[in-house]
């Protein structure tokens, strides 16, 4: 009713200086909360683009989820066998040529197979365990972000010569050595080789430049007395999201276990989820206080308001027509605040997009200089949703309280 | 004349520890183009009885028709609508809304029963402040007006949507003499040349001396109720 907009209207533009201190509440509330959730759900997503840029799409290794099943229990389906010795399995994916070959075929991406095993690097009386990863180096590349992480030398430098390896950079630190210098590599085998180091690589993450060292496939299978042999297959997709879909599909066809970068990380992903909920936690709250700034102009309009309350009554305005008159003035004021907070938060998100931090130390490979922001109208609707409600509560409240005050206890206060 | 309002027993007891009687077993009947006072010392009530009668209250038993309806069946929204349509009132204080004109004042139970577009609206309220001699203030604020303006405001108001009753609740109760008597005069005209019935709750003695009918409360009980036979103004 138009009538009661223009009351409501009237009353809230009356009241100045209150009503821009509870606008401004609902504001900033729903300011914060935007530039907020942009700010966290940037960070997810870069976060997440750094863990699928860095990780294997889907990988695929010589392991099955469930122990096979042994030969005398295909045979015998009826009998039970108590303490069968099982088979022993050749380690490592089974005719990989037909596997790369078959998985070639439909695989929406990138592959690489390689062959990864144990292995101790021993230069200068030290000895320090590494996953030595036997890989071709041009395809290799394609697959992998080491590829890119290179301080010296690159994955083809390992063509150069028969015997090249390549390791992170602070594991060359921890033993001493540097590019050029001859290194032992001494394999679960037994077998011992000398490597040249031809390249180093600086990943930030501790753990691969600290535990990993590439060398050509063909060395690896030489080292582990494995000869053809790989147990990784790594993918990288197109699109990362198809990842699961592309695991499943890969296990049911090879057998082996298929692991989709979502569930590799899946801790982790579960830690963005509780992070999800804290924000979310965190913007309810904000806008909870903002909620109380409009309860609190709005019951005090409703008190001051009296005299009007009852002598609207009087002339025949309904308990309902009061009722609707507070809540549009708290749903104004939250629409008002809302507005004014896309605002805030856009200018918010634009300040913080501009600002530029460096992370200084020798420790850190990627340089994070900007704040990630993720731009999302979803964030906007939200807020302004929950900002919309809490204010309608707020209004709500005290608007009920109005309706019912009978007319005759004010005018009788007043006299 | 047909009965406008008919009262039978009825009884207000305000709930509280000590439950006050405000009203008392009153009966009575307002019959079209009466100019009533309702008279009695401070507490005896005299508000309540009109607050019932204009439906702001509902009695604690006997029953109250108003044009005929049992209001007693009848629930807030509804009463609401009668009042809204039957009846208007004016109260000791203007209690207009000062933050709107003059002639919005006057429009507003117009635009709440939604009947009139709103130029006839506003030529209604107009023509309304012009018969109360309010003519050169329709765009004031209520605060730009003396006590008197501000109450014939309030009397153009209670007559926005052409009301069968006016109740007013001490209208001269804040004002001095001279406005005073031009309220009595206007409320006096209403009777006298638009045939509305006017209920007029009041201590001014010289007032309650002009009226047609005269009901003295004490005690909230009617004690007398008396037709003055006036001689002619």
């Amino acid at each position: 009713m138009r009538l009661i907009l223009e009351l409501a209207l009237t009353h809230i533009a009356g009241r100045g200086r209150q009503t821009i201190v509870a606008i401004l509440g609902v504001a900033l509330g729903v300011g914060f909360s935007i530039a907020m959730a942009a700010l966290m759900q940037g960070t997810e997503k870069d976060f997440i683009a750094q863990l699928v840029d860095t990780m294997p799409h889907v990988q695929i290794t010589d392991e099955r989820r469930t122990a096979r099943s042994q030969p005398a229990e295909d045979l015998f389906a009826a009998a039970q066998f108590e303490a069968l010795r099982p088979k022993e399995d050749r380690r490592g994916i089974l005719n990989p040529a037909a596997a790369t070959a078959s998985l070639r075929s439909w695989i929406p991406g990138r592959m690489a197979q390689s062959l990864r095993t144990q292995g101790v690097i021993r230069y200068a009386g030290r000895d320090v365990g590494v996953a030595i990863i036997g890989i071709e180096p041009e395809i290799e590349a394609r697959v992998s972000s080491v590829a890119g992480d290179f301080v010296q030398g690159s994955f083809d430098s390992l063509r150069a010569g028969g015997n090249n390896i390549v390791v992170g950079d602070s594991l060359a630190r921890r033993i001493g050595a540097s590019t050029g210098t001859t290194i032992q590599v001494v394999a679960p085998t037994g077998q011992s080789r000398g490597f040249r180091i031809a390249g180093q690589f600086h990943t930030g993450n501790v753990a691969r430049d600290e535990g990993e060292a590439y060398v050509l496939l063909k060395s690896a299978q030489i080292l582990s007395e494995r000869p053809n042999a790989i147990n990784d297959i790594r993918l990288r997709l197109d699109n990362p999201e198809a990842a699961p879909r592309v695991a499943r599909q890969a296990e049911a066809e090879l057998g082996y276990k298929a692991v989709p970068w979502q569930e590799a990380n899946e801790s982790l992903l579960e830690a963005l989820v509780v992070r999800n909920v804290v924000m979310y936690t965190v913007v309810g709250a904000i806008l909870l206080v903002a909620g109380f700034g409009i309860f609190n102009i709005i019951s005090t309009i409703t008190h001051e308001k009296a005299r009007d309350i009852a002598i609207l009554k009087s002339l025949g305005f309904t308990q309902g027509n009061m009722r609707r008159l507070f809540l549009i003035e708290g749903l104004a004021l939250g629409l008002a605040g809302s507005l004014v907070g896309w605002l805030i938060g856009f200018l918010l998100c634009f300040a913080l997009s501009q600002v530029e931090f460096r992370l200084s130390g020798a420790g850190v490979g990627r340089e994070m200089t900007r704040l990630p922001l993720f731009w999302s109208p979803w964030h906007y609707a939200i807020a302004s949703a929950f900002a919309l409600i809490s204010s309608g509560v707020a209004g709500y409240l005290p608007a009920r309280q109005a309706a019912r005050l009978n007319p005759v206890d004010i005018i009788r206060g007043a006299t | 004349m047909s009965l406008l309002i008919e009262a039978e027993h009825l009884t207000r007891i305000l709930p509280a520890i000590v439950p006050v009687s405000l009203v008392r077993d009153v009966s009575l009947t307002v019959s079209e183009q009466e100019f009533i006072a309702i008279t009695g010392p401070s507490g005896s009530g005299k508000s309540s009885l009109l607050y019932l009668l204009g439906l702001l209250d509902r009695p604690t038993s006997g029953t109250l028709r108003v044009a005929g309806q049992d209001t007693s069946s009848l629930d807030d929204d509804a009463l609401a609508r009668l009042r809204l349509e039957m009846l208007g009132f004016v109260f000791q204080f203007h209690f207009l809304l000062p933050e709107f004109s003059v002639l919005e004042n006057v429009k507003l139970p117009m635009r709440k029963a939604g009947r009139l577009s709103s130029t006839a609206m506003r030529e209604r309220a107009a023509s309304l402040l012009e018969e109360l001699g309010l003519a050169g203030h329709l765009d004031k604020r209520p605060d730009q007006l003396s006590g008197g303006q501000r109450q014939r405001v309030a009397v153009a108001r209670a007559l926005a949507n052409d009301p069968h009753v006016v109740l007013a609740d001490e209208p001269t109760g804040s004002l001095d003499s001279k406005s005073s008597e031009q309220v009595f005069q206007i409320l006096q005209d209403l009777v006298k040349k638009r045939g509305k019935t006017v209920i007029a709750v009041t201590h001014d003695m010289d007032i309650a001396a002009r009226v047609d009918r005269r009901i003295h409360l004490v005690d909230g009980a009617v004690v007398s109720d008396e037709r003055v036979a006036q001689a002619a103004v």
